[in-house]
C-alpha cells in the first residue's frame, strides 16, 4: 500500500465471508418506474439519451446489494437520483418508508453518498470536510468531533487529519469519502464503484470496514465492475443494462443457475494446430500458443477433456479459474440481451 | 482499518439542519476568506488607496465643490460601494462556481440543506467580504480625508441590500457558467462599466438631460446614491426610489436562484 499511514489493523485476516448484516422486512428502498431521459446535445429537456427505462427494485434494510452493469448501464444515474445528484424524469422512491418526492430533505437525511468521482475541496483539511459535512445535516461540531476523530482513526487518516485533501493519496482520498458519507450515521449508504483505482491490498481491507459496517445494521448498496467485490460482499445483486433491470436476485441462486463452467489449462508446449483439430468434438478454445479454455457444459466432466488432451499428447501444466464465477452469469446475460 | 464499536453512540439526536447547516456555510465562507485574505481583502483596498490618491487628492484638488463637499469627500462614498459590489459578486461566483467544478458543491447537494438555505449560505461569503472591504477601505479613507456621517443606518442598510444583490447576482452566474471565461464576462463588460457610470466619480445631475435619463436606467446609480445619502445627506435620485429598486432586484434575483435549484439547471444532471 502506496500510503503512509496505515489502517489500524492492517494484516488482518479477511474473513471472505460475504454479506454478515441481518435484513429486515421492512424496505431500505423501494423504487418504482423510475425513469431517467437526459438533455439532447442541443439542450432539449428529455430528449437525449434515456438511461434509466422504469427500473423497480427494492432493497430491504440490512442489505449489502450490489448493482452491477457495464458501463452505461445507469447505475451512476440511478445512484445518482437517489442521492439528490442527478433529477429524474419519472418514477418514485422512497428510502426508509419516506418517498423522496414528497420530503426530499428528510429522505436525503438518511443516505450517505461515496460517489465515483473525487469530489473533495482541496484546501480544506480532512477533518474540516467530515465536520462540515456534519454540520449540513444539523449537527454541531462540537457533537460531532468525538465521532469525526473515531472515524478518521477506523479508517487510518486520524495523522492526516490536519493535511489539505489535496495532498492525500488516492486510497486516502476514496477513506475520506467514506468516513464523510458517515459523518451523519445514514442509514443506507450508497457507494459508487468504491474500490476503483485502489491497490488489492486496501481494497481488501476497504471490504473488511464494509462488512462491519453492514454488521452494525448500515444497508449498503454499491454499483461496482469488479464482479468478485459484489460476490465477497453481497447478497443480492441486480444486474442492469441499457437501462433495465435484466436480472436480480440472491448471488447464491445466481451462482447455482451457470450453466457452464470456465477453466484455462497452461500447456507444457506449444499446441499445434493439427493438435486443435484432433481436440474439435470437445470444448476447448486456444487462448494462445500454451493456454486452452475450457467451457464445460453440464453433465460435462473435466476429466474427459483431460484424458483426451493427453491422448493427443498436450501435457497440461496448470488449471485456472478464470475468475469470478458471478463474471460468468453477468457476462452470459449481458451477451443474451 | 476497523469499525468502532462504539462509533455509533457518539452523537446527540438533536439535529437542526436549518441552523447549523447555515452556520457551518458561514464559518467555512469566513475561514477562506481569512486563508486567502491576500486575494479577498487586500486588493479593493489597495485599489482604492489608489483611486483616493490620484482622483481624490491629487486631480480632486483642482475640482470645484459638489454640493457644498470637497470632491474627495463626495467620491468616497462611491468607492466604498465600488468595493462592496466588486467584493460580493467576485466572492459569490468564484467559490460557487470552484465547488462546482471540482465537484464538492455535491456535499451540500445531498445533504438534507433546503435549497435556500444553500442559496443564503453563499450570499453570506459575499456579504461578509464585502463588509469587510468597505471597512477597511473607510480606514483608508481616513488617511485622506475627513468623514461625514448622516445617517449610520441608511449606510448600513444600503451596504447590506447591496452586497446581498450583487452575491445573488454572482451566484446566478456561477449557476450558468461554464468555464472560467463564464465567471469573468459579466464583471469586465458589464459590472465595471455600470459601476463607472453609475455615478460614483460625478452628479448625474451635472450631465446633459439626455444621459442624466439614461443613467437613471443603471441600478447601480441608486445603490450609490442611497450609500451617499447615508453619508452626505445629498442624492441624485429619491432614497425610497433607491432602496425599492434595491429590495425587488434581490427579491427577482432570488426568485431565478431558488428556480435554477429547484430546476437543477447548471447544478444536476
Amino acid at each position: 500500500m502506496q500510503d503512509t499511514h496505515e489502517p489500524k489493523n492492517k494484516g488482518k485476516t479477511s474473513s471472505n465471508m460475504a454479506h454478515s448484516g441481518t435484513v429486515s422486512a421492512e424496505p431500505a428502498l423501494k423504487i418504482e418506474g423510475l425513469r431517467k431521459v437526459y438533455a439532447s446535445r442541443d439542450g432539449k429537456e428529455g430528449k437525449g439519451h434515456e438511461a434509466l427505462k422504469g427500473v423497480s427494485l427494492t432493497v430491504h434494510a440490512g442489505e449489502f446489494f450490489a448493482l452491477l452493469g457495464p458501463n452505461g448501464a445507469g447505475k451512476s444515474t440511478l445512484i445518482g437520483i437517489l442521492s439528490g445528484l442527478v433529477v429524474k424524469t419519472g418514477g418514485t422512491a422512497e428510502v426508509c418508508g419516506v418517498d423522496m418526492d414528497a420530503h426530499p430533505e428528510k429522505a436525503k437525511s438518511f443516505i450517505g453518498l461515496v460517489p465515483q468521482e473525487f469530489n473533495l475541496n482541496w484546501f480544506e483539511t480532512s477533518l474540516q470536510i467530515v465536520v462540515n459535512q456534519a454540520g449540513y445535516y444539523g449537527i454541531s461540531t462540537k457533537d460531532v468531533l468525538p465521532r469525526a476523530e473515531q472515524l478518521l482513526k477506523d479508517l487510518g487518516l486520524w495523522e492526516k487529519r490536519n493535511d489539505q485533501s489535496r495532498t492525500l493519496s488516492g486510497g486516502m482520498k476514496r477513506r475520506l469519502m467514506i468516513a464523510r458519507a458517515l459523518i451523519h450515521e445514514p442509514k443506507v449508504l450508497l457507494l459508487d464503484e468504491p474500490t476503483a483505482g485502489v491497490d488489492v491490498e486496501l481494497r481488501r481491507e476497504m471490504w473488511e470496514f464494509l462488512r462491519e459496517l453492514n454488521a452494525s445494521g448500515t444497508t449498503i448498496i454499491l454499483t461496482t465492475h469488479y464482479l468478485e467485490e459484489a460476490e465477497q460482499l453481497c447478497r443480492e445483486v441486480a444486474i442492469i443494462n441499457h437501462g433495465e433491470i435484466i436480472k436480480k436476485g440472491t448471488v447464491k441462486s445466481l451462482l447455482t443457475n451457470i450453466n457452464f463452467v470456465t477453466l484455462l489449462l497452461d500447456t507444457t508446449a506449444p499446441v499445434s494446430t493439427a493438435e486443435m483439430t484432433l481436440l474439435r468434438d470437445y470444448p476447448l478454445t486456444k487462448v494462445d500458443d500454451t493456454t486452452l479454455e475450457l467451457k464445460l457444459a453440464p453433465g460435462q466432466t473435466v476429466n474427459d477433456s483431460i484424458r483426451k488432451l493427453s491422448a493427443v499428447g498436450v501435457q497440461i501444466a496448470n488449471i485456472r479459474n478464470t475468475g469470478s464465477r458471478l463474471e460468468e452469469v453477468f457476462i452470459n446475460l449481458i451477451e443474451k440481451k | 482499518m476497523a469499525l468502532s464499536n462504539s462509533l455509533n453512540s457518539t452523537m446527540t439526536t438533536h439535529r437542526a439542519p436549518i441552523v447549523i447547516g447555515f452556520l457551518t456555510m458561514v464559518r467555512k465562507e469566513t475561514v477562506r476568506i481569512f486563508r486567502i485574505w491576500s486575494q479577498t481583502l487586500l486588493p479593493p483596498v489597495v485599489t482604492t488607496t489608489l483611486y483616493f490618491a490620484i482622483f481624490g487628492t491629487f486631480i480632486g484638488s483642482q475640482i470645484a465643490k459638489i454640493d457644498g463637499f470637497s470632491y474627495i469627500l463626495f467620491i468616497v462614498p462611491g468607492l466604498v460601494m465600488m468595493a462592496v459590489i466588486t467584493s460580493s459578486y467576485s466572492n459569490v461566483v468564484s467559490t460557487f462556481f470552484g465547488a462546482k467544478m471540482q465537484r464538492y458543491l455535491e456535499e451540500l447537494l445531498v445533504s438534507p440543506l433546503p435549497n435556500w438555505v444553500v442559496i443564503f449560505g453563499f450570499v453570506s461569503g459575499g456579504v461578509i467580504r464585502s463588509l469587510l472591504v468597505a471597512v477597511l477601505v473607510l480606514l483608508v479613507a481616513l488617511f485622506f480625508t475627513h468623514l461625514v456621517i448622516f445617517n449610520l443606518a441608511i449606510i448600513f442598510a444600503a451596504a447590506f441590500l447591496t452586497s446581498i444583490l450583487f452575491s445573488l447576482a454572482g451566484l446566478v452566474n456561477g449557476i450558468y457558467a461554464k468555464s472560467f471565461d463564464a465567471i469573468n464576462i459579466v464583471p469586465t463588460f458589464v459590472l465595471t462599466p455600470l459601476t463607472y457610470l453609475g455615478g460614483v466619480f460625478y452628479s448625474v445631475d451635472r450631465l446633459p438631460p439626455f444621459f442624466r435619463e439614461l443613467s437613471l436606467l443603471n441600478p447601480i446609480l441608486y445603490m450609490v446614491n442611497a450609500f451617499r445619502y447615508g453619508f452626505l445627506g445629498i442624492s441624485d435620485v429619491s432614497l425610497r426610489t433607491s432602496f425599492i429598486v434595491m429590495v425587488v432586484l434581490i427579491c427577482v434575483l432570488l426568485a431565478l436562484a431558488l428556480w435554477l435549484f429547484q430546476k437543477g439547471n447548471g447544478l444536476k444532471s
